[in-house]
């Protein structure tokens, strides 16, 4: 039976905010693993303990209260321990921890993972709160009645961890089971008619069986290959079985586990209930009408702040050093123009497209474990609920799309906390409508260019306050459509348990921060990198040799006309180390020159391709270059504006392109010699930055975090979204301009 | 009967019976809101939902349109 070559797995499981996570780092310290489980948002953690000489692999399951799965959570937690998960070795026993306060309702979930049959320690965990609360829990009497070694420990003090270790190194070899049920006779008749009619695809094990008797739409039967019909009308007769014993099938199991529990208890709790009186006062103030949400606005603002503002330093600080290495890498390689273009701008630009979002993740990670293991984030969901709920969304989404503001990256990645599958799939894909700071250069260059100078500061402002709000009004009637029509996930209720006040343990705190920033490293900087590389392939290539010849004989044509001096002249010129002029025409060749890579890239080339499509929105061909060069990167456009209108270097504050822009005429077609950038096609194009999902980085975390084929929906409807917007706006403003 | 969505504020009742054939049932039932428990409401959000409850010594928050499938009796006196 032992072993010795395959290592002992327990699995680490119990109710949310037991301090699981807590126990976990304890008895593993840093030796940990995290990852996800494939096509699931369901964060895979791993650790080695040491039971004196004895390393075992322990896996911390995300917190459930039942064994009746309705999220992907519970179904993680239902496949480990039932063996069925391919990534994991099978359980060999189980580390059940549960808060001393609650033994009743924690030990529910205890006796349905003993009926699977699997040996167990328990941890009374949040020992300390319980004798705080001044509860006396007879602990020798309690592991005779259960049957099984009850530890008391207190993670947030390490306190218990040598009795929780010996008891699990002896379990490993004694197996103790939990004194479970025994199930009436009508409830093993209903298994074995299951196990009979439901065919080879169905578990044989009565446990699962009853998994499928008991559940309310099990995964289990959802799991079994055959007729849906079929297998309803087979569950409905096994379910008769139970009602003609006057049993309530869909409530035998709690009422039979919750009476069975409470025999085990009898005389272990001297006292019924001790309420949490700090916590109760503190909900005084936190949860109230008024005092409540100036307390969470107050908060909320905070957080922002933080990840809005505190981050900027360290960004810089990654800017600065990024564009540093690529000056320095870039020197040797002056003789290799592709080689040299592909590490600084490629390799090295790649580093900095990922690393750049690290301070932003690692800081609202740092509020948001502080928010969670607090207990907070529980009452903000309680409070922001309603807001929320009308279009699919709850409670709980109010901390991604905030952070989304500052950037949707790490609020994309905040979405975790959020339980019920359908409202963090629709948070995930309705975030990045939220307007980020790198559209705010955008904002800053187009209305400072146009409507400042035309309609005044107020205006000006009001546009920028408009945009900010665009996105977010739209969020909701997306998020509406998509949670009804066309998210299949199953949504799970909101019946949220509110915590006690517990005082974070920072080494969590910089654990979760620690993991989450190596996570999105490992996954999203992967993807992220790769674009980037692909990215600049597209703005390199194809780059055929001849453009710089031609260029440069098209320019001293073009400059001879306009002087009116002889070509011959104008090359002498054009090579005179010496003078000014020289220097000022040599310039704007190679600003003529980096014009014409940009056209020819293969991006280019499709921007020119994709004219027609945004002729209607009132774009040139040099705006719609400008836009699909900023798919990438919205911020860049501002870069490429600088070099399509050959004046190098800008930003979004520069004089000169500004009036560059404020020059340019149609040369040709109906509007021949009218202004391209009339107020419609601007508030258009506004609209459309507003709109547009125009960041790779945001495309590669939500591939990590919900999959590629979301990451490819959101793309698609953020863009028509943003075309249409675009469209009409700068249809119906120029009803009004003529 | 009354269900959990008409009672106020610092009242008490015991669970009667509990809407079975939902999730949310099965998760209320998991949380051992079974017959027989007593409980009570003790906030209501800013914006009138959700609410909170209190049973066996654990606060729970849950909407409204959840707690109509829990069935209860009033006891009388307040609970606080
Ligand atoms: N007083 C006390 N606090 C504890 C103990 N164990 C954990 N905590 C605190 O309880 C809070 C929640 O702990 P976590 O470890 O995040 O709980 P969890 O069960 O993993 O929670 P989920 O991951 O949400 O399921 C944190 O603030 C911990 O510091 C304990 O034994 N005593």
């Amino acid at each position: 039976m032992l072993n010795e070559n395959k290592p002992i797995t327990i699995g680490v499981v119990g109710n949310p905010n037991t301090g699981k996570t807590s126990l976990f780092n304890c008895l593993t310290g840093l030796r940990q693993r995290v990852g996800n489980y494939p096509g699931i948002t369901v964060e895979r953690k791993l650790g080695t303990a040491f039971l004196g000489e004895q390393a075992v692999t322990l896996i911390d399951l995300p917190g459930t209260y039942s064994m009746a799965a309705n999220s992907p959570d519970e179904e993680v937690v239902l496949d480990v321990l039932c063996g069925e998960m391919s990534l994991e070795q099978p359980v060999d026993l189980v580390l059940c921890v549960v808060d001393t306060s609650n033994l009743q309702r924690n030990l529910f979930l205890a006796t349905q993972i003993a009926d699977l049959g699997l040996p167990m320690v328990i941890a009374l965990n949040m020992w300390d709160e319980a004798e705080n609360r001044g509860m006396q829990i007879d602990v020798t009497q309690l592991s005779l009645n259960l049957g099984i070694p009850c530890i008391p420990t207190d993670a947030k003090r390490n306190a218990g961890l040598d009795e929780l270790k010996n008891a699990l190194k002896d379990a490993i070899q004694n197996k103790p089971k939990l004194n479970s049920l025994v199930w009436p006779n009508s409830v093993n008749q209903a298994t074995e008619f299951l196990k009979k009619e439901l065919g080879n695809s169905a578990p044989k094990d009565e446990a699962r069986l009853r998994r499928i008797l008991f559940d309310v739409d099990s995964i289990l039967l959802r799991r079994i290959k055959m007729d849906a019909g079929a297998k309803k009308e087979i569950v409905q007769n096994a379910r008769k079985v139970l009602m003609n014993d006057g049993l309530n099938p869909l409530a035998a199991e709690a009422l039979l586990q919750y009476k069975h529990v409470g025999l085990m208890l009898e005389g272990i709790e001297r006292s019924a209930v001790i309420r949490n009186r700090r916590t109760e006062s503190i909900d005084r103030i936190l949860m109230h009408r008024g005092w409540g949400l100036i307390v969470f606005m107050g908060l909320m603002y905070l957080v922002f702040q933080a990840v809005y503002s505190w981050s900027g330093p360290f960004m810089d600080l990654i800017d600065g050093s990024i564009g540093w290495l690529q000056d320095t890498a870039a020197r040797p390689l002056e003789s290799m123009p592709m080689l040299q273009s592909l590490v600084s701008d490629g390799i090295i630009g790649g580093i900095g497209a990922f690393l750049i979002f690290l301070p932003q993740i690692l800081i609202l990670f740092f509020f948001v474990s502080l928010l969670e293991d607090s207990g907070y984030m529980a009452r903000a969901a309680f409070l922001m609920d309603k807001l929320f709920r009308w279009c699919g969304l709850n409670g709980k989404s109010f901390v991604p799309m905030l952070s989304s503001y500052a950037c949707a990256i790490p609020g994309i990645m905040a979405a975790r906390t959020i339980e019920n599958p359908k409202a963090r799939l629709a948070t995930v894909l309705i975030s990045p409508l939220i307007s980020c700071s790198a559209r705010l250069p955008v904002y800053i260059l187009f209305i400072g260019a146009f409507i400042e100078p035309r309609y005044g500061a107020w205006w000006a402002g009001f546009t920028l306050f408009a945009m900010h709000l665009l996105g977010l009004l739209l969020s909701f009637p997306i998020s509406w459509v998509l949670t009804r029509f066309i998210l299949k996930t199953a949504s799970s209720p909101f019946v949220l348990e509110l915590p006690p006040y517990r005082a974070p343990k920072l080494g969590n705190v910089f654990n979760r921060m620690y993991l989450r920033g190596m996570d999105f490293l490992k996954t999203a900087g992967t993807i992220i990198f790769a674009m980037t590389i692909l990215i600049w392939a597209t703005l390199y290539f194809p780059r055929p040799e001849s453009i710089e010849q031609e260029t440069r004989a098209s320019f001293i044509e073009e400059e001879a006309s306009q002087k009116q001096i002889s070509v011959n002249e104008l090359e002498t010129l054009l090579d005179d180390e010496g003078s000014e002029q020289g220097a000022a025409l040599r310039e704007k060749l190679t600003l003529t020159t980096e014009t014409r890579y940009i056209e020819q890239s293969y991006l280019g080339q499709t921007g020119k391709f994709l004219q027609p499509i945004f002729e209607p929105a009132g774009y040139d061909w040099r705006v719609t270059l400008g836009i699909v060069s900023s798919f990438p990167a919205r911020e860049v456009i501002i870069s490429t504006m600088g070099i399509i209108y050959r004046l190098g270097d800008v930003d979004e504050k520069s004089d000169g392109l500004r009036d560059a822009m404020a020059k340019q005429v149609w040369q040709e077609g109906p509007r021949k010699g009218t202004p391209i950038f009339t107020i419609p096609m601007v508030l258009g194009l506004l609209v459309f930055f507003a709109l547009c999902q125009q960041c790779a980085a945001t495309i590669g975390v939500i591939a990590q975090e919900i999959g590629w084929k979301w990451a490819l929906f959101s793309f698609t409807y953020m863009t028509i979204l943003a075309w249409v917007g675009a469209v009409a706006t700068y249809q119906i403003g120029m009803l009004f301009v003529s | 009967m009354n269900t959990l969505r008409e009672l106020r504020v610092g009242h008490r009742a015991i669970v009667a019976s509990i809407e079975t054939g939902t999730i949310v049932g099965q998760r209320l039932l998991a949380l051992g809101i079974v017959p027989g428990t007593r409980l009570s409401v003790t906030k209501v959000a800013p914006l009138g939902d959700p609410i909170a409850i209190e049973f066996n010594g654990c606060h729970v928050s849950l909407r409204r349109d959840e707690a109509e499938g829990v069935f209860i009796k009033e006891e009388t006196g307040s609970a606080l």
